[in-house]
Parts: C-alpha cells; sequence; structure tokens
C-alpha cells in the first residue's frame, strides 16, 4: 500500500513535469498551429543557462528568475527570426523548421555546455513529509504545487487581461484581430515567450531527477506530446491533466508490469498517443477539428 | 509559348533539356562507376556508405516529398532492416544477398503497419507518432538483447569477392551496393512517373481533391508507408554490409533527422536529390567533427531551416533551373537568328514540368 502511494504521489509529480512542458506545447499550438518539436530542446537551452548562472556564482533562487527572464526573450526571438516567415505554411515546411531549430539548439548547447552529464540542485529542500501513511518527498509537492499556480496564473492571464484577451483573439482569427487593431505579431511573440518560460521552469524542475545534459529533454518531450495528445492538444487544462495520467501510467507500469521495467517505459507514451489518435484523435478535452477543404 | 505549340510535343528548349539531363544521368553513372578505381579503400568504403543513405533518403522522399507525410521515424525502419539483414546472416547463416529481399519485406509488413494510423492521423500528428517510434527503436533493441545482442551489437561478416571478380573487397562492395541501388531508383523513378506518383503528388495537395478524383486515400497511404519503409530496409542492409556491424547506438533519433535533413537538401520530390542529400549526410559529418563535435548539428539545424526559408527545390532545384537556362540558350544559338524580342533566359516549359516533378510549393493553409 505505502509502495503503490509512493508510486502514484511520484507519478503525479513527474507527470506535472510532462503537463508543464506539455502546457508550453499547447500554448504554441493554439495560437499558431505549430506542433513545436524544439520545446523540449529550448526547455533544455533554458536549464543550461541556469546552471551557467549557478556556475558563476548567481544564487539559485535568483538564477531561477533570471533564467525565466531570458528564455522570455528567447522565445520571442525565436518567434520572430525564425518563424515568423513561415507561418501559416504547410505543415512539413513548420514541421522541418522546428526540427532544425530542435537540432540546431541541441548541438549549440553541446558546444557551449559541452556533453557531459552534470547534476542540477533542487529548488526545494531534500526532505519529505507524511501523507496517508507513506513517506512523501516536498520536492514531488511542490513540483506539483508549482505547477497548479502555473496554471492558475495563466488562466488569471489569459481571461483577466488584455495581453490575454489579444492572445485569445489572435489564436481564434488572427485577419478579424488584426482588423480591431491587435498588433498580431507582437501577440505570437508573447505567446512564444510565455511557451518558452513554462518550458524553461519545466527544464529546471526535471534536471535534479534526470541530471543536466543536451538530450535529457528528448524523452519528457515525447510524454509531453503523449499529455498533450490526451488531452486534447489545443486544451491547457487537458495537458495538465494529460500529463499526471501519463505520470502515474508510467511510473505503475514500469513497478508492477515486469515486461515493461524501466527499459521499456517509453512505450508508455507511444501506446497512448497511438490509442488516443486512433480512437480520438480530440483526445479527452480538445475541441474536435473541423477542416474547410 | 502558345497553347498550340505546346500541344505539338515538346519544343526545341524541351528536346536540348531533354538531352541535357540525358548527359547528366550519364555523367553521374560514370562518375559512379569510376570512383572505385580511383579512391583509396577509405573513400570507397564512405561512397559505399553513400549509395546505402541514398537508397533510404529516396524511399523517405517519396513518402514526404511526394506524399506530404511527414516521417520522423525512418531511422526505425532503417534499423530495422540493419538488423534483420544482421540476424539472418550471423545467426541463421544465410548468404548477405538473400537477406536483401527479407529485409525489405520486413520492412514492408512494419511500415505497412504503421501506415494504418496514417489513415486517421494526418499533418503534424503523424509526424509525431513516427517521432515517438524512432525514439522507441533503440530501447526495443536494448530491451531483446537475447536477439539483438543487446548494447553490444552484433558483428556481422562482409561480403567478400568471389575468386572470379577482379576487384578488391572495398571495390567489389560498392559495386555491389550499386548494383542494388540503381533498380531502387529506377523502380522509385517509373514509380513517381506513373499512377501511383501522380495520386501522391494529388493527395499531397488537397487529400479532399484527390478522394474526389477517385484516389483510393487508404491504400495509397498505407503502400506509400509500406514501400517508403522497404527502401529504408534496403538501405539497412546494405549499410550492414558496408560497416559489418549493429548496436542500438547506431541508430540514435540523429539518423532519422539525418534522412530529414538529405531529402531536404537534395530536393523534396525528387528522385536525382537523394543522391546529394546522402553526400551531404556522409561527408558534412565527417568534415564538421574536425572543428566541433557539434558542428555537424549546428549545419544540419541551420540548413534545414536555410532550405526551407530560401532553397525549397534543394539542390535538384537548382540544377534544373540551371539546365533550364542552359538549355534556352543552346537552343537559341543553334537557331542562329536574331530575336526580335528581349532573351528571356527563364522560360517556363509548361508541357514537360508535371506536377510530380515540381518540388511542394508553400501554400498558404
Amino acid at each position: 500500500m505505502e509502495e503503490l502511494i509512493q508510486t502514484i504521489v511520484d507519478g503525479v509529480a513527474i507527470g506535472s513535469l510532462y503537463g508543464a512542458l506539455a502546457l508550453a506545447v499547447v500554448l504554441i499550438f493554439r495560437s499558431t498551429g505549430i506542433v513545436n518539436f524544439a520545446q523540449g530542446e529550448m526547455a533544455m537551452f533554458s536549464t543550461f543557462v541556469a546552471w551557467g548562472l549557478l556556475q558563476a556564482d548567481v544564487p539559485l533562487g535568483l538564477a531561477v528568475v533570471m533564467t525565466l527572464g531570458i528564455a522570455f526573450l528567447g522565445g520571442m526571438a525565436i518567434e520572430r527570426i525564425l518563424i515568423r516567415p513561415v507561418e501559416g505554411s504547410d505543415p512539413l515546411t513548420m514541421a522541418v523548421v522546428t526540427l532544425g531549430l530542435f537540432i540546431l539548439l541541441n548541438s549549440a548547447a553541446g558546444w557551449i555546455w559541452g556533453f557531459e552529464t552534470r547534476s542540477f540542485p533542487s529548488i526545494f529542500p531534500d526532505d519529505s513529509v507524511q501523507l496517508a501513511g507513506a513517506d512523501v518527498a516536498v520536492e514531488s509537492l511542490g513540483i506539483v504545487a508549482l505547477l497548479l499556480a502555473v496554471v492558475g496564473l495563466l488562466y488569471l492571464l489569459f481571461q483577466r487581461t488584455k495581453i490575454g484577451l489579444a492572445v485569445r483573439a489572435v489564436s481564434v482569427n488572427p485577419e478579424s484581430s488584426r482588423l480591431s487593431g491587435i498588433s498580431v505579431g507582437r501577440t505570437l511573440m508573447i505567446g512564444w515567450g510565455i511557451a518558452a518560460m513554462v518550458g524553461a521552469l519545466a527544464g529546471i524542475l526535471i534536471a535534479p531527477r534526470l541530471f543536466l545534459d543536451v538530450n535529457f529533454m528528448g524523452g519528457v518531450l515525447i510524454y509531453s506530446f503523449a499529455a498533450a495528445t490526451l488531452g486534447g492538444f489545443d486544451s491547457p487544462f487537458g495537458a495538465v491533466v494529460g500529463g499526471w495520467v501519463i505520470g502515474v501510467t508510467e511510473n505503475l507500469a514500469s513497478t508492477y508490469v515486469d515486461f515493461i521495467g524501466s527499459d521499456l517505459k517509453i512505450l508508455v507514451p507511444l501506446t497512448v498517443i497511438l490509442a488516443v489518435l486512433l480512437i480520438r484523435p480530440s483526445g479527452l478535452f480538445g475541441s474536435h477539428e473541423v477542416a474547410r477543404a | 509559348m502558345s497553347a498550340a505549340a505546346a500541344a505539338a510535343g515538346p519544343s526545341p528548349v524541351e528536346r536540348t533539356e531533354q538531352r541535357l539531363r540525358l548527359a547528366a544521368y550519364g555523367l553521374v553513372l560514370l562518375i559512379a562507376v569510376a570512383i572505385p578505381f580511383f579512391l583509396g579503400s577509405y573513400r570507397v568504403g564512405q561512397f559505399t556508405l553513400v549509395l546505402a543513405y541514398s537508397v533510404a533518403v529516396l524511399g523517405l522522399n517519396l513518402l514526404v516529398g511526394y506524399g506530404g507525410l511527414v516521417s520522423l521515424g525512418h531511422g526505425a525502419f532503417f534499423a530495422l532492416g540493419a538488423y534483420t539483414s544482421a540476424i539472418l546472416i550471423e545467426e541463421a547463416g544465410l548468404p548477405h544477398l538473400m537477406t536483401v529481399p527479407i529485409a525489405a519485406a520486413v520492412c514492408f509488413a512494419a511500415g505497412f503497419v504503421l501506415g494504418l494510423p496514417a489513415l486517421r492521423i494526418r499533418g503534424l500528428y503523424l509526424a509525431l507518432v513516427t517521432l515517438a517510434v524512432a525514439i522507441a527503436v533503440p530501447q526495443l533493441i536494448k530491451r531483446f538483447d537475447g536477439l539483438t545482442g543487446g548494447t553490444q551489437g552484433l558483428n556481422v561478416a562482409q561480403p567478400t569477392a568471389p575468386g572470379w571478380v577482379p576487384l578488391a573487397d572495398d571495390q567489389f562492395l560498392y559495386f555491389l551496393t550499386l548494383v542494388l541501388a540503381i533498380p531502387m531508383f529506377v523502380l522509385a523513378a517509373n514509380l513517381v512517373r506513373g499512377r501511383t506518383g501522380r495520386a501522391l503528388v494529388a493527395m499531397r495537395e488537397s487529400e479532399v481533391a484527390a478522394k474526389a478524383m477517385g484516389v483510393d486515400l487508404a491504400r495509397l497511404k498505407t503502400s506509400a508507408f509500406a514501400i517508403s519503409s522497404l527502401y529504408a530496409g534496403v538501405a539497412g542492409s546494405l549499410y550492414v554490409f558496408s560497416i559489418g556491424f549493429v548496436a542500438p547506438e547506431s541508430f540514435p533519433l540523429t539518423v532519422s533527422f539525418a534522412f530529414l535533413a538529405a531529402i531536404v537538401v537534395g530536393g523534396l520530390a525528387t528522385i536525382g536529390g537523394a543522391i546529394f542529400g546522402a553526400l551531404f549526410i556522409e561527408f558534412v559529418p565527417i568534415y564538421a567533427s574536425d572543428v566541433s563535435d557539434a558542428l555537424a548539428g549546428v549545419i544540419y539545424g541551420a540548413v534545414l531551416i536555410a532550405f526551407m526559408y530560401a532553397l525549397h527545390g534543394g539542390v535538384m532545384g537548382v540544377l534544373r533551373g540551371t539546365g533550364r537556362r542552359l538549355a534556352s540558350r543552346l537552343s537559341r544559338e543553334k537557331r542562329k537568328e536574331p530575336l526580335d524580342e528581349p532573351p528571356q533566359p527563364n522560360v517556363a516549359p509548361a508541357a514537360s514540368d508535371s506536377p510530380a516533378t515540381r518540388p511542394p510549393t508553400i501554400t498558404g493553409s
């Protein structure tokens, strides 16, 4: 029983991290229709920035805040320079461009910071608390709380501010938004900035668990794609719930199904993606895609 | 060019262009045959790999370039073909050449199965599924270590030149690969020129329109996937012959990305582009690693983005444009009469430029 509770709580924690990255993917997909394959690598790059700041003796808290700021600016720059010229083109072009960004960021990080594996400090104390008779790490609870806080802030941002309203308007109809005086380009830049920031936070929270190297977000990206697919790809709420489901399923499967173990964990997201797309392509909370020929 | 002239058959410019194209094919074939006699065995080995890669790149281009179905997981089929050959040679003791059709058949079946989700999944979702497959493959290889040798990998005996062939082993291997690769190119060229090619292009441009014109989308998609992975499987076999070793680390995600980079560099929806793409992914990492381990990746990434912006037709697009200009100049000189209108270097030969040979255009959606 204790093991079960621990497995589940840990699954929710790791699932929150998948959910955070999925949230970043969904934010960009909603506003531009682009599945950003480089989202994980953007987060990886940001985490390395945080690591670099730590090496320069910047205190952890300040390093995290600075990194989030840098990620925001970096996301805006990527949208303006790389994505703007191909916005609205066919899926192949967009997939190739974000893949190019994926490879570029991965290699650039290797060039700048090397290919070694590094440890990254957790922003939470290394402690545990009793929960229903099981020891639960403070880190796990902290991650879940932080994700909920991020979702709450994003909700407020989108529903209660003018910028949020503009982002929602642009995602529904860029043409009409432009006619009503919204700067579509600037709004999309802000969307990419926010997504990059959420991704960076995910990276910083995952790095202590997986250790930091240039490829550490590759697997996480697939899990968060699975989370986003399960949630419905255009639903931020769905992304978070999807993340939890994936995280818990993955942990339960690798603990209790011998065949899967720790080697074949990757089959969990793959199966989920396939199953969702085949059975219910719009996911749990997504809106149905309506295509006009 | 008036409509009447177009209907009357190929114009002089087009005929010259055709001749230039044939000359180019001849030149490429000549170079391909000459390579093993003029280069050292190390270089010959590299060009053998280029041939193997070109087959995989060609197969991926059928799917992505012509059909518009984005696959990021062709490294998985490449690995499947390689392991099929390796296991059959080492465990079952089959002769090398016999493993090629088996690897092709296995990959054809696997591609067919992966093509089934493609019936319902479109665009970027498909890319996502295939990406997940490519990431899962090295893990699966490690897991089934009884068959695959796990992380240790498998050593495979390379084909050796039989006594009656007056060639060194590396030259023999090169020609073996060439002889297997050429039919793959001819088949692909015939495929895209015919009914299937037209259906693929129609599907890429508009699924609804293709369906309305009687294209069986379900059959087309699954068979496109199957044929494309057959190519990757054959390429995997050839890769094993030339390397003599397979391990999970031989097939990281970067292999799938490299194939994609290769079709973009060579030219989407082209046949000959596969050769340039394969040259690119074989030699760029070799020279780039002299500078930094990371440089090859930086170049791949930058090239992918830059080609999508500026050179949508890839190397083949540039060559075609040059050939066209050259052809119009040559046929004008032959006429030897002054033109009453200013020369138009970029005459678009509408009749020969069928949709199947045109690279995909960026269309607003």
